[in-house]
């Protein structure tokens, strides 16, 4: 009973940090002014916010199959995020996207 | 070429098998044909005739697991700071990793552990220097201090 | 728990579709797309607790494998329009 309990606390503890995470990077997404320090924020959903709230979830689900499947799933996110990020990052820096701020001045 | 073709075919089975969950003659034949065709589509893509770059699963690997989980947790916290402070404070800059000397599969770990880490983003991979877009010049310091390099050296010579 | 999760995943995917809608280049729309597609397959995975449809995370692994191709797929496009009309202003 108390050991139950104390798994209930543990993953919502997880999934409220999980969900700070996610809202901040979101928040920051809008907030910063280019590109690059966008990505920056965006991976800051995409890294902790995944872990924390699918170990909140695989906490709830126990040892089941749904466990397993959630680990795959937070696997294969881990994987790709950066893969798509570089890919995203090297797109635009190809194209010609200055990551240096100071010589994109005014840009939203 | 065919003990390739024999392993993808295994793994692909044992994930369709897991997945699905339901062991009736309709299904487990659907599943043999798409692990079928994935290894017909896989050939014509060329991919059992070249190289396979993989990582050893050494020893060392979930060491550096959990470090790499530290240093994510570090840097989360480090750039929800920077993002929820009222004055935006940021400093951004580029910053050169040159890691020509590592084999290709720590190249590709380096950088895809930078990229996770938020406050560094690997933009570019010129001749094996690492093109990195730090947030703010305290992450370009840590990066500088070159321990994620040095991981990813060590986790090759075992 | 999991409604308070699940409100916040949906916050910040308005956040990200907001992101969309500004712009200002093409990258930033990509990123905030690639972000609300990672963001459904969490709220994917939670709405699977919250309303106790485990095959809905069946649904989350899909979305994650079209996501990351579509992104690229994209990209991949962005990238050879861009090389096409590299004369014409970049990235609007």
């Amino acid at each position: 009973m108390t050991a139950g309990l104390a798994l209930d606390i543990g993953s919502w503890v997880l999934m409220l940090a999980g969900s700070f995470f996610v809202f901040v990077g979101g928040v920051g997404a809008l907030r910063m002014p280019d590109f690059y320090t966008r990505m920056h924020a965006a991976s800051l959903t995409d890294t902790l916010g995944t872990i924390l709230i699918l170990s909140g979830v695989i906490l709830q689900a126990g040892l089941t199959l749904a466990a397993i499947k959630l680990a795959a799933i937070m696997v294969f996110l881990l994987l790709t995020c950066p893969t798509a990020a570089y890919a995203l990052a090297n797109a635009a820096r190809l194209s010609g996207l200055s990551p240096r701020p100071e010589q994109t001045p005014g840009k939203d | 070429m065919s003990w390739r073709v024999i392993t993808l075919g295994l793994v692909l089975a044992a994930t369709w098998l897991l997945w699905s969950g339901i062991y009736k003659p309709l299904l487990l034949v659907l599943g043999l044909t798409s692990c079928v065709l994935v290894i017909l589509l896989a050939r014509r893509t060329g991919f059992f005739d070249q190289d396979v770059y993989s990582l050893r699963l050494g020893p060392s690997l979930p060491g550096y697991w959990l470090w790499l989980l530290k240093e994510i947790v570090k840097s989360n916290l480090q750039v929800a700071g920077v993002v929820l402070k009222p004055t935006l404070n940021i400093q951004p800059e580029v910053v050169n990793v040159d890691a020509s000397d590592l084999p290709l599969v720590s190249r590709a770990t380096l950088a895809n552990a930078i990229t996770l880490t938020p406050g560094t983003l690997t933009m570019d991979v010129d001749s094996g220097v690492l093109e990195v877009h730090c947030l703010t010049s305290a992450t370009a310091a840590d990066l500088q201090k070159g321990e994620m390099l040095a991981r990813a050296r060590s986790l090759e010579r075992t | 728990m999991y409604a308070a999760t699940a409100t916040a995943i949906l916050v910040t995917m308005a956040l990200a579709l907001t992101r969309a809608l500004l712009g200002p280049t093409i990258y930033d729309r990509v990123l905030a797309v690639n972000m609300f597609g990672t963001k459904t397959v969490l709220l994917l995975s939670v709405i699977a607790f919250l309303n106790g449809r485990p095959d809905f995370l069946d649904l989350a692994l899909a979305y994650a494998l079209i996501n990351f191709i579509g992104v690229l797929a994209v990209l991949k496009f962005v990238q050879d329009y861009t090389m096409r009309h590299s004369g014409e202003e970049r990235g609007q």
